[in-house]
């Protein structure tokens, strides 16, 4: 059909490889979920909460989340620029070292060499491999961009050509920091200014690995999967420049009421408020854009997996303007609201599409189906319900935790000790722990679904072309 | 023209820059040229070779995972911890350890509100102090020393100050000893809010002495809150004895208002204050629940 083949080993490795990560790190979401309610589950020294959560937020972050982003993004790239990557073999090579960096990240972590930077944990060896493996990334995003065969870039390149430049810029400068050892070093920055430039990153990294690149599998994936073409590109160009024009000034809403400057956190506030613009500007579109066929609902099994995502990021953006308001910051800061906010954009928006991309992408390179609708519809449900038990109850729990700190009583003395408080939250956590339960077992038909398709490809293609010249098709 | 924008990666890629850099040039890079983010207290100190090696040990264990270091202008918050945070406080912290979620109370304000064996006990089992904590154990600490050349080299990168005696006595102390240190040093930079009036109290006889609905919930405040320090049986513990009719070093004994004053105050020697948590009735009837076991002596 084509006159060039698609690099797709390369792609299936870092799928394989993000599903991998991705169980470590919720294997580990859960113990430490349960170690919350349960304290005698810390096993000192490698596995304490301290040393743990680290490795849950860094393997699902870099482990599945940039594992997908790179081999979607390298999926996405080749069909759209209408040619093969670039530099194939860097990319093998980008595959081998990502794995290589990540396992050692997390051996580092376990060991506590952590520069306590959160989500820019790993010590600085490990961040100069991180740097390597992003320039290999962009030299493939923008070789294979400007050797296309199509002129027109695709809104899915503005996201993904956004993502390199600010991950760079972003994870580059929060990570500049003061050697002493080779497994420890001091930030460049201190104090005041190192909680600006930490936000700056904490906030933005989040932005433009779990909303940018999501963004561009979203805007790739919905119109493939459905056959309905994106509701307005007018749109798409006002929400893609409003959003990455505005949010790179939001840092500071993570800092409210802290010593950093009023004014600094009043514009991060007020940023954050107009974010919600540009991020609704994305969820108008996709359900506009499957509004002209509702029932692609019933009859596409992988629309439901769009649209709810994108629900969930509508919500997401909503919730965290709101939550970065005076008001309500100094009420949910601190609790375990915030957790419960994160895991709605993890669980919900970023995994939910992340998934039905590979849905999508896996009987493609294997020219096979799906291998069960109805596995696939279990795994939806079963994610879906296990979110939101976990966000809602961590909204509750959060909602209380900030009221019983407040409460006086009508002396005006504090009512309640933190302790009185703490020992009020045990009911929900293990709630939390069930619903993370629920979302894992889903998550496990997912990965049983994309590995039989897997086997059914692979049994196909052995069956038919015994003899295939070349990369596989 | 604009519709060229989509055609050229390269020109994209630098628009796309330049509309990113804009937010972090006025929030993050300008802000950081100015004196206004490089605040420092006339008081605050560098931290020791033995102080250091706490706060790594701190940052290695992950505590900010779960402890706040940051008192926000709030009422109440000041009440729970103390006096807010100030933006010269941290001008020794690389990074800045303000955490973002309170599993744990904030520790911005710990420096000095226990004495060092309170935390020995507590970082070995921190459910003999707070029964329905979920704080993990912490007293393995102490199976590990630390490294003077190590700390060499960790004090330079931070370019603290520090004597070679100063970390030839390292040798000797554990980790344990260090993460102690840290804590009693975190937030002192900042003088204590001074207490509410209170001098007039002393004289003050205790309105609830002696009655038995008192003693029986001073017992019940007791057992939750001072029996950690102070024994079961008020014995003495880490705390002094109160069962011993002496006061505070001195051979006579306190009246209710001084033990009343002790409660709400706290001491320098390392008795946190309780008035923002307990109301004069419950203050009153922990003095009533003392005196009901000194007269069991």
């Amino acid at each position: 059909m084509n006159d060039y083949q698609y690099d797709n080993q390369t792609v299936k490795g870092f799928i394989v490889s993000s599903i991998f990560w991705g169980v470590v790190g919720i294997v580990i979401g859960l113990w430490i979920s349960v170690q919350m309610w349960m304290p005698s589950l810390n096993i000192p020294p490698y596995f304490t909460f301290g040393r743990l959560r680290v490795v849950h937020t860094n393997g699902l972050a870099f482990g599945l989340g940039i594992g997908a982003i790179f081999g979607i993004t390298y999926y996405i790239l080749m069909r759209l620029c209408k040619r093969p990557l670039l530099f194939p073999k860097l990319a093998r090579f980008h595959l081998y070292l990502f794995n290589a960096a990540i396992a050692l990240a997390a051996l580092s972590l376990f060991l506590g060499m952590n520069q306590s930077l959160e989500y820019a944990e790993l010590e600085w060896p490990l961040d100069i491999g991180v740097v390597i493996l992003w320039v290999i990334f962009a030299v493939n995003v923008f070789g294979t961009i400007i050797k296309r065969r199509e002129e027109q870039m695709y809104i899915s390149l503005w996201y993904i050509i956004a993502t390199v430049v600010a991950v760079a810029v972003l994870y580059i400068v929060n990570n500049l920091s003061i050697p002493a050892s080779l497994t420890k070093s001091y930030h460049l920055f201190a104090g005041v200014n190192s909680a600006n430039v930490e936000w700056w990153y904490g906030h933005n990294i989040v932005g433009f690995i779990f909303t940018t690149p999501i963004l561009a599998m979203f805007y790739y994936f919905l119109p493939k999967s459905t056959g309905l073409p994106i509701f307005s590109h007018r749109l798409s160009i006002i929400a893609f420049w409003s959003l990455v024009f505005a949010y790179l000034w939001t840092g500071a809403h993570h800092l409210v009421y802290t010593p950093l400057p009023d004014w600094i956190q009043t514009l991060g506030i007020a940023f954050t408020i107009f974010l919600i613009a540009p991020s609704w500007g994305s969820v108008v579109n996709g359900y506009y854009t499957v509004g002209s066929d509702w029932s692609k609902m019933q009859s596409n099994y992988l629309t439901k997996f769009f649209i709810l995502g994108i629900t969930f990021y509508g919500l997401q953006t909503v919730q965290g303007p709101t939550q970065g308001l005076r008001v309500v910051s100094q009420l949910i800061h601190y609790t375990d609201w915030v957790p419960g906010h994160v895991h709605m954009g993890t669980m919900g928006w970023v995994t939910m599409t992340a998934c039905a991309a590979m849905y999508y992408i896996i009987p493609k390179i294997y020219n096979t189906r799906i291998y069960s609708v109805r596995v696939a519809n279990v795994h939806f449900w079963l994610v879906l319900v296990g979110q939101l038990i976990f966000s809602f109850t961590m909204w509750v729990t959060g909602i209380m935790q900030g009221a019983l700190w407040k409460a006086t009583n009508a002396e005006g003395n504090l009512q309640y000790t933190f302790m009185d408080v703490l020992a009020k939250n045990y009911p929900y956590w293990q709630m939390r722990t069930v619903g993370g339960l629920i979302f894992t077992v889903g998550m496990l038909f997912f990965i049983y679904n994309i590995f039989m398709t897997m086997r059914q490809g692979y049994i196909a293609q052995s069956d038919i072309k015994p003899v295939v010249a070349g990369m596989k098709a | 023209m604009a519709g060229d924008l989509y055609k050229k990666p390269i020109l994209f890629a630098i628009v796309a820059a330049g509309v990113i850099l804009v937010g972090t040039a006025v929030t993050m890079f300008i802000p950081m040229l100015t004196e206004e983010m490089h605040p420092k207290l006339a008081n605050l100190k560098p931290y020791t070779a033995l102080q250091l090696a706490g706060k790594d040990i701190y940052q290695r264990e992950g505590c900010n995972n779960c402890h706040t270091q940051t008192v926000r202008p709030l009422k109440t918050e000041v009440m729970r911890y103390g006096e807010y945070s100030k933006a010269g406080e941290f001008a020794y912290d690389r990074p800045f350890l303000w955490g973002s979620k309170r599993t744990g109370p904030d520790l911005a304000r710990i420096g000095g509100k226990y004495p060092d064996k309170w935390h020995e006990v507590h970082f070995d089992n921190p459910q003999a102090i707070f029964a329905q904590s979920n704080m993990p154990a912490y007293g393995w600490l102490r199976d590990s020393k630390l490294d003077p050349n190590e700390s060499a080299s960790r004090m330079k990168a931070n370019d603290f100050p520090y004597t070679a005696d100063e970390l030839a006595r390292l040798k000797d102390k554990t980790e344990l000893d260090a993460l102690i240190a840290y804590m009693q040093v975190i937030g002192i930079a900042v003088k204590k809010t001074p207490e509410p009036a209170s001098s007039g109290i002393t004289d003050i006889p205790n309105p609830l002495a002696a009655k038995p609905e008192a003693i029986k919930q001073g017992l019940l405040l007791y057992k939750e809150i001072c029996a950690a320090c102070h024994g079961d049986n008020g014995e003495g513990g880490i705390g002094p004895s109160l069962s011993d009719r002496k006061f505070l070093g001195r051979t006579a004994d306190g009246s209710d208002g001084e033990y009343f004053t002790v409660i709400q105050n706290g001491t320098q020697a390392g008795m946190p204050p309780y008035a923002s948590n307990l109301d004069k009735n419950k203050m009153w009837s922990l003095v009533s629940y003392i005196r009901s076991i000194q007269g069991n002596k």
